[in-house]
């Protein structure tokens, strides 16, 4: 059976640990409702398709407690090239690509690469040598602990349902309460 | 005079802990001392948008990261820029090469690089110098210190 984005975040959410986790577009609104831990970040406003950059950062200046990013598919076309920047670093990065072919939060437009992109297929390309593609519910369910577990950098395509009229999520704080919660989370002053 | 060992000495004494780059022709001289550094971790990226992002995430973990990148991808990483400098308002230091900018001050360039370099600088509200050959390495650094005291991003422009 096809997966929600909300049922592959449910089975994210016991499997994340201590590792922050890092939620773009359509993901950022609904971590928020299953999880309110300060090592939550909703990259909200965001530069479109950075998600996976500001992970690896931070995955490089925390190496012991590892990043998940959750990104959309429209989004990591936008930087298609950051999965090339993560191939070259041996960073504890899990890049999860919620794959609903299109771009949902500005209306469902189909995007360049709608049905014909295997962002899984893209990354062992580019050198990442762990990834993983799931297509429905049962198979992330049974995979999704091993494909978490060990080191990265992991990219994991996720393929879930469009969903219609979604709109743009808001952050679950501002910015700067953000940061601060982070940060005092990773004992950065 | 700015060169590769000079500017590595620089930026291990005020503490840089990244330095996340794409370089051009006259930052690239500066590689081989980079590698070289015991204390600076080098980080290439793809695209220029990525090194402003990448070096926010070193930042909010507590890192000291420093971005080199040239003109061009400069007026590339905009939405970047704008993000980690003005949304999230992280002090983020950053270091452009100027192609062509020696050429355009004799009018012998058709260049356009150095023509909107600066005024991409003030659009996108980034204090910075210029720094040309008269300048050192002392003078990126404290560069970098001033912007780090006052807690705000800040540049220095590479004449080349």
């Amino acid at each position: 059976m096809p997966m929600t984005q909300r049922q592959a975040l449910e089975v994210l959410l016991p499997l994340r640990g201590e590792r922050i986790v890092v939620t773009t577009m359509s993901s950022a609104g609904i971590w928020p409702t299953l999880s309110q831990s300060p090592l939550d970040f909703a990259y909200i406003p965001s530069a479109m398709g950075h998600g996976p950059s500001l992970g690896l950062g931070l995955a490089l200046a925390q190496p012991e407690r590892g990043v998940i990013v959750v990104n959309g598919d429209g989004c990591q076309l936008m930087s298609l090239g950051n999965l090339a920047t993560l191939a070259q670093q041996p960073a504890n990065i899990f890049v999860i690509v919620l794959d609903n072919g299109q771009y949902e939060v500005t209306g469902g437009q189909p995007h360049a690469g709608t049905g014909r992109v295997d962002y899984a297929a893209v990354a062992r390309a580019v050198g990442v040598r762990r990834t993983y593609t799931f297509t429905n519910l049962a198979s992330w369910q049974a995979g999704a602990a091993d494909a978490l577990l060990g080191p990265g950098p992991v990219v994991i395509d996720l393929k879930v349902e469009a969903l219609p009229n979604q709109k743009t999520p808001k952050p679950p704080r501002p910015m700067a309460e953000q940061i601060r919660r982070l940060q005092g989370a990773l004992s950065v002053a | 005079m700015l060169d590769g060992p000079s500017v590595v000495a620089a930026l291990e004494r005020v503490g840089i802990t990244h330095v996340v780059w794409i370089p051009d022709s006259e930052l690239g001289t500066w590689e081989p001392a980079l590698r070289a550094s015991t204390k600076l971790a080098l980080v290439h990226v793809c695209r220029e948008g990525e090194a402003f992002t990448l070096a926010a995430g070193l930042h909010l973990g507590g890192k000291k990261p420093i971005v080199m990148v040239q003109c061009t991808g400069l007026f590339e990483a905009g939405d970047a820029l704008r993000n980690v400098v003005h949304d999230m308002k992280l002090p983020i230091f950053f270091v452009v090469g100027v192609r062509s900018w020696y050429l355009q001050q004799k009018g012998a360039t058709a260049d356009t690089c150095p023509i909107f370099s600066e005024p991409i600088m003030n659009a996108w509200q980034i204090p910075y110098r210029l720094l040309d050959s008269s300048h050192s390495a002392d003078d990126l650094a404290n560069a970098y210190l001033e912007s780090q005291h006052a807690g705000q991003t800040g540049a220095v422009l590479i004449a080349e």
